[in-house]
Order: C-alpha cells, then sequence, then structure tokens
C-alpha cells in the first residue's frame, strides 16, 4: 500500500507541477507535452520516457488496488460482528475511514480523465497533440469543470491521510508526518483545482 | 445518582445477544465503573435474575481485565485509563450509558461482557520473552542501557494487554498491542539475538487473528496507557528488516 502510494504520490506532483504550465500559454505547455514525448531521442526510441512512465504507474495501482483490496478483506474477517451501539471516533479521521471511496471516485475520475485528455473520446474537439487547446474546450463545459473539482477534493483527501500514513507503514518515524500530508494534500489541491477555475473565469482561454 | 444502563446481555458464546435496559438508583459519583455494575449486580441477584457477567481484578488500573465498550468507546469516555478508573462523575445525573463487550473475531464473547482475549497471550507466547540462563539476579549496570533506550522500552512495557487497542480500532487490527510487547523487548541489548526471529513469529500470530492497522490511530486515543502510534512504525521497521534477513 505504501511503496506503490509513495509511486502514485510522486507522479501526482509532478503531473500538477508540469500543468502549471498551462498559466505560460500555450507555446510553453505545448512544448513540454512534446518533450514528454521525445525526450532522450535519439538516443532512445520516441516515447520511451511517456512509456516507462506508464507502465510503472500502472503496475503502481495494480499493487495499490489489489493491496486495498486484500486489506479490506482481512479486516472485514478481523470484525464480523459490528458494534451494535453508535461508535464514537476520537481519533480516526474522515479521511481515514473513507479511504476506500476517496480511492475509488479518483479511480473513476482517471478513467473519464484519460478518454477525456489523452484519447480525447470524450473531448468535444480534440487535438493531438495540442493540450493547451484540449484543456480549454473540456473545461469550457461546467458539469466536467464541477467533476474534475469534486475528483480532486476526494484525491485531496485520499493524500490528507495517505501522505502521512505511508510513513508509519514503511516504519519510517517522522513525527511531522501529519503537517507533511496536510500540506501536500492542500499543495496538489490547490494547484489542480485553479486549472478548470481558471478556464471558467477566463483567465485562461 | 440515577442512570439508565442499556447493556449487552448473551447467555453463551452461541447465543443471540440483545441489550437490556436497566435503570439504577442510588448510584453516587464517586462509584468506578464495576462499582455501578456491582450495584445492579446485588439487585439482580436478590430478585433472583440472573447478574451481569463482567470481568474485573485489580480496580486499580493495572491487569487489563475490565475492559468494556463505554457509550461507543473502549474503557469509556475519559483517556488514558481504565474501565475500573472511570468514575461515575465523569456522567450526569439522569444519563444513558450504553455497555457493550469488546468485540473482535479473536475476542469470542463468553457471556455478557465477558470476551476470551487468549489471542493475546498466543502472541505473548510466539515470541515475547528472552531465551536468557535465568538464576540469581544479575548484578545491576552489567548490561549498560542508553537512559533514552530505557525509557522507551518502559513506555512499550505498560502495555497492560486489555485489548482496548484491538477493540478500538476500525479493523479489529492487532498492531498496537504487539508492538508495545515487541518493542520493550527489541529496544533493548538483551532482546537483540532474538530480535528478526521474535518479530516475524509475533506479527504472524497476531495476523492469524486480527486485522491489520490502516494509521486510524483510534488505539492510541483507547489505551489506557497512551502507548504511542510510534511503535507501530517500529514494529513495520523490525519486520521489514526480519523478512530481509530470513
Amino acid at each position: 500500500m505504501a511503496v506503490s502510494g509513495i509511486v502514485l504520490l510522486l507522479f501526482v506532483f509532478v503531473h500538477m507541477l508540469g500543468n502549471l504550465k498551462l498559466y505560460l500559454g500555450a507555446g510553453p505547455l505545448d512544448a513540454y507535452s512534446r518533450w514528454l514525448r521525445t525526450a532522450g531521442e535519439p538516443a532512445l526510441p520516441r516515447e520511451t520516457l511517456l512509456w516507462a512512465v506508464r507502465i510503472v504507474l500502472l503496475a503502481a495501482v495494480v499493487v495499490h488496488v489489489q493491496a486495498a483490496y486484500s486489506l479490506t478483506r482481512v479486516n472485514r474477517r478481523a470484525r464480523p460482528e459490528a458494534y451494535r451501539s453508535p461508535r464514537d471516533y476520537v481519533a480516526a479521521s474522515f479521511a481515514s475511514r473513507t479511504m476506500r471511496w476517496t480511492g475509488i471516485i479518483v479511480a473513476l475520475f482517471v478513467v473519464f480523465h484519460l478518454l477525456d485528455l489523452t484519447w480525447g473520446t470524450a473531448n468535444p474537439d480534440f487535438r493531438a497533440g495540442d493540450p493547451y487547446h484540449n484543456v480549454v474546450e473540456s473545461f469550457q463545459r461546467w458539469p466536467v469543470a464541477i467533476a474534475y473539482i469534486v475528483a480532486n477534493l476526494a484525491l485531496a483527501t485520499h493524500l490528507y491521510h495517505g501522505a502521512g500514513s505511508l510513513f508509519q507503514s514503511i516504519g519510517l518515524l517522522f513525527r511531522r508526518r501529519r503537517a507533511f500530508a496536510t500540506a501536500f494534500a492542500a499543495v496538489i489541491a490547490a494547484g489542480n483545482i485553479s486549472f478548470p477555475l481558471a478556464v471558467l473565469t477566463g483567465v485562461v482561454s | 445518582m440515577k442512570l439508565t444502563l442499556k447493556v449487552w446481555r448473551q447467555t453463551s458464546p452461541e447465543a443471540r445477544g440483545d441489550f437490556v435496559i436497566y435503570t439504577v438508583d442510588g448510584a453516587n459519583e464517586e462509584m468506578s465503573f464495576p462499582e455501578l455494575l456491582d450495584l445492579l449486580n446485588e439487585r439482580l441477584t436478590a430478585e433472583s435474575s440472573d447478574p451481569i457477567a463482567f470481568e474485573s481484578d485489580c480496580r486499580e488500573g493495572i491487569c487489563g481485565a475490565c475492559g468494556l465498550m463505554i457509550n461507543g468507546q473502549a474503557h469509556g469516555p475519559q483517556r488514558g485509563t481504565t474501565t475500573c478508573q472511570l468514575h461515575l462523575r465523569t456522567f450526569n445525573d439522569g444519563d444513558e450509558i450504553v455497555v457493550e463487550p469488546f468485540r473482535s473475531a479473536g475476542f469470542p464473547i463468553v457471556k455478557d461482557l465477558v470476551v476470551d482475549r487468549s489471542p493475546l497471550d498466543r502472541i505473548i507466547q510466539s515470541g515475547g520473552y528472552i531465551t536468557a540462563p535465568t538464576g540469581s539476579a544479575p548484578d545491576a549496570n552489567l548490561i549498560p542501557v542508553p537512559k533514552d533506550d530505557a525509557d522507551r522500552a518502559m513506555d512499550a512495557a505498560a502495555c497492560i494487554g486489555c485489548g482496548a487497542c484491538i477493540a478500538a480500532c476500525p479493523n479489529g487490527a492487532g498492531q498496537l498491542f504487539t508492538a508495545a510487547k515487541l518493542a520493550h523487548l527489541n529496544l533493548l541489548p538483551q532482546g537483540q539475538p532474538e530480535r528478526p526471529k521474535r518479530t516475524l513469529a509475533m506479527v504472524e500470530t497476531m495476523e492469524a487473528y486480527f486485522g491489520s492497522c490502516t494509521n486510524h490511530g483510534e488505539c492510541t486515543a483507547a489505551c489506557p496507557k497512551e502507548i504511542s502510534l510510534d511503535f507501530i512504525a517500529m514494529l513495520n521497521h523490525d519486520y521489514r528488516r526480519a523478512r530481509r534477513s530470513r
């Protein structure tokens, strides 16, 4: 759970940083997108970096989901008879108790996100190699912008627990893990949610 | 004080249990929680009904026998205390208090509020000891122990094995108990020779009975000895190292 989580955490961070180029205009964002495909050329074949990252991410997702599934099964078996009186939680956060649901929301969103901006089948006017145009076209549809914001709030909630919890799981004593996780979740949410808002308000067009 | 108690009654491990509501008059706020149950049981005995089965022994917070789920919290709402250190002054006159046994697949109900917590003994039996020749007590300070390590080992050794961590955990996980039992040996020089073997054995036994940790933190909050989550990080660290050395 923790090791695959770290891989996904790094991706989410780099993905958000890369997308900030949206604010620099169409040129830099499209150049960055081209670089992702041509990095290492001519020593390496085209799209080597892109596919290496995709394979690692896919493996991380598979491991993460499998770990979540087996953890859920073990924990269901560990308390077959639930408490009959309402529990009064004092330490478990909303985030820690809803990891399963925020995880499912994020997974469903990723599928839509790929259809929308990678394959373009869910995009009204998809142009391969022109991410700036595709992003603006996509977010001008307000239901898509809202779905994007909701999914990123779910992601931030997931990270708020996960980014702190991972230190415990890998056995690393880090006393400021709560502060780190809060800051990490806030940075990711702020960056990602700013994109649809920027398009809707016309800052980026 | 007049209190309404909603108590889980179950005649045997297989029987279907349910809550029974009792009104207790004449309780006073100096009473501890087991004393409140004693008061109710005296009345039930006088009425020739079956008294409520519950466990308690030392009644001073060191034996770990008296754990109950009180108003949805292990050992009740007061932090850092056992059920027997919970006094009625924590409640208000006229309150309704819900009392349930600890619930976990590893803690089958014996009767009413009594559960069988022997899986905790199984975990200790699998590695919670050091293999050393015994005999007369060795000289003090024969083996130097850094003060920091001694303090942390002592903090872990404060665990009384009440099972509240498991009862409070939304996953029914046994990590805090096992981590405490591992740490008080794994931190000291005497515990080093068997450190990997102990860690593997105790974690594997734990996994046979209990759920697994997802770092909710309810265990530490419920622990009457306030054992730190840091020991769970240490368990994971030791387990990873032991797995690699196997």
